[in-house]
Order: C-alpha cells, then sequence, then structure tokens
C-alpha cells in the first residue's frame, strides 16, 4: 500500500489558469466533487463567473495505487479586454452588468498576484476556441519564466468542433491533455497528467 | 455623406523603452494607448512585464469610462528553428527584453479582435 504513495514536497499548491469560460471551474468541481464530496465554484455559460480565487486545501486523490495530496486553487480568467455590454448579451440589466465587469477586472488583478504562489499549472484552454491567443501565450510565457511546471488541458472534447491537435501544435513544447470536464470524458489520463506534473515540482 | 475615421499607428523603436524600468515602459505603452493609438513596438516586453500590462489595464478599465482594454499580439522568431549560436544570442537579447519580435498593442474600442494562427495574424477593427 504504501509503495505507491506518491511522497513529494508538501502542500503542493496547484493553480488552474486559462482565458474566461475555458472550463477551469467544471474541471475543479469535477475533481473536488470526486475526492472531497463538494463542488469549489459556480459555472455558467456568462464570462467571468469566477472572479475571485478560490481554494480548496487537502484534496487527495487515490489513483491506480498512487495518492497525492494537494491545494487546489482555481483562479478567474485572464483577459485583456472587459467590456460590460458582453455580459448584457447574456440578459443581464446594465447595472448588473458593469457590477460583473468591474468584480472581473479585479480576479484578473487576482489572478495574476496568485501565479507566484503557484508549485505547478494546469492551463485550461477551450479546445473550440483558437489557442494561439496572447493570453495564453503569456500565461505559459510566464509560468515558463518562473520555472513552474505546466500541464495544458484542451477541454470541452465533447464538442464537435473541438480540436485538440490545434492545441498540441501551439504548444509542443507542453504536455496537451484533451478532457470533457463536463462530461468526465477521458479523465483517467487527466490524472495520469496531474501526476507527472506533481512530481516535477 | 462619407465618415472617414482616423486610425493612428504609432511605431515605437525599443530604445525608446528601453532604459526604462518596467513601469516605466508599461506605463508609457498605456498612455499612447489612451489616446486612442495602435502600437507597433519593435521588440517584446518581458514575460512578466506582459502580465503587468494586463494588471494595469484592468486598473484602468476599473477606473476609465469607456475604457475596455487592450487587444494585443507579439509576433517572434521561432526560437525551436535557430542553431545553438543563434539560440544562444537569442537568449542573450531575450534577457535585455528585445529581440526579434514585434508587439502590436491597441485599445480595444479600436481592435475589436486580433487572430493569430501560425501562417498569418488579423486585425479586426471597430467600426
Amino acid at each position: 500500500m504504501f509503495s505507491g504513495i506518491f511522497t513529494g514536497k508538501k502542500n503542493v499548491a496547484i493553480g488552474f489558469y486559462g482565458p474566461p469560460n475555458a472550463g477551469k471551474t467544471t474541471l475543479a468541481n469535477r475533481i473536488c466533487k470526486d475526492w472531497t464530496g463538494e463542488e469549489i465554484g459556480k459555472v455558467s455559460k456568462i464570462p467571468h463567473e469566477t472572479r475571485n480565487v478560490q481554494f480548496r486545501e487537502k484534496v487527495e486523490i487515490t489513483y491506480k495505487n498512487k495518492s497525492m495530496i494537494f491545494k487546489l486553487v482555481d483562479t478567474p480568467g485572464i483577459a485583456t479586454k472587459i467590456d460590460y455590454e458582453e455580459f448584457m448579451r447574456f440578459k443581464l440589466g446594465k447595472k448588473e452588468a458593469q457590477e460583473r465587469a468591474k468584480e472581473a477586472t479585479q480576479g484578473v488583478i487576482e489572478s495574476i498576484k496568485w501565479l507566484e504562489d503557484m508549485d505547478a499549472v494546469v492551463v485550461v484552454v477551450d479546445a473550440v476556441e483558437n489557442p494561439y491567443s496572447q493570453v495564453n501565450v503569456t500565461i505559459i510565457g510566464n509560468l515558463a519564466a518562473r520555472k513552474i511546471p505546466v500541464l495544458i488541458i484542451a477541454n470541452k472534447i465533447d464538442l464537435k468542433k473541438a480540436d485538440v491537435k490545434r492545441v498540441e501544435a501551439a504548444f509542443p513544447e507542453y504536455a496537451v491533455v484533451g478532457i470533457s470536464a463536463k462530461i468526465g470524458k477521458n479523465m483517467e489520463e487527466f490524472y495520469e497528467s496531474l501526476f507527472k506534473l506533481a512530481k516535477k515540482v | 455623406m462619407k465618415t472617414i475615421n482616423k486610425l493612428t499607428l504609432q511605431f515605437i523603436p525599443f530604445t525608446d523603452i528601453e532604459k526604462l524600468d518596467s513601469s516605466g515602459r508599461i506605463k508609457k505603452l498605456l498612455d499612447i494607448i489612451l489616446k486612442n493609438k495602435i502600437i507597433i513596438l519593435q521588440g517584446k516586453l518581458k514575460a512578466d512585464e506582459e502580465a503587468r500590462l494586463i494588471e494595469d489595464t484592468m486598473v484602468l478599465v476599473r477606473h476609465i469610462k469607456g475604457f475596455k482594454g487592450v487587444e494585443l499580439v507579439v509576433i517572434s522568431e521561432d526560437v525551436s528553428e535557430l542553431d545553438w549560436f543563434s539560440k544562444f544570442k537569442h537568449g542573450v537579447v531575450r534577457a535585455l527584453g528585445q529581440e526579434n519580435a514585434i508587439t502590436i498593442i491597441g485599445p480595444a474600442s479600436v481592435i475589436r479582435e486580433i487572430k493569430r494562427d501560425p501562417k498569418k495574424i488579423e486585425l479586426f477593427l471597430n467600426k
């Protein structure tokens, strides 16, 4: 039983980073629900649903005779622009949309500040969207500069237009795993890769 | 009646920002962007400066009415295709923040979107 237990740095903090609406919280929820019984945050089709950093301490995952304990940190999506009028397209009133935009800007700032506290990062991108966005490049560039190990998740493979190969081509130096956090597709490969990521810390 | 809108592109050689500290560089760039101009910067910011640019942009979005943020793209050479000496040189100039790269930054009110793929970059402007 003990031979398979992963013993590495204790209190490893693994951050979930990426652009808004990529599925970071959906993935964090799936992990937390599976291993702690409780979700970490709300999800929605409206971008910037997560506007504060949320974390769950001591998430213990046991998979194929291996075990790891880590602090899961779910972050607001990083964006270079926020327009309250975009939120109004989702039927939010003007005041509510403006308040959401204000909170979202603060969320982006918080996300960036928390980068320095991460031991490893899972970058979640939407496999339907263009992976070459500057936000993705900036996030990964920052992590590389800080020598923080990275795992890239190409999420939403349940959707027809998802293209994992395009994500792999955009980031050839990194491990890329295609999953659907929403329906739990390919989570085995995700957990395998998560263990490998934690070992690099 | 035709309306002709003016679009201003401002070219900034890296030497204009080379001697500034990170805060100074970001302030200079954002001051230009707030004048509704698109910047074409020779070179690129360091990784932490790019992140700081995003942070400071968000502060401006909170405090300046009508300012929605920026669109940004960095075009740099593919390091993996360089020989070892070129990679070494690349590493040296990269540490200084300058390398064979171009950075385009513009206010989101002017640039609606920047689409990028391996073969091309497209700037979509707002009407």
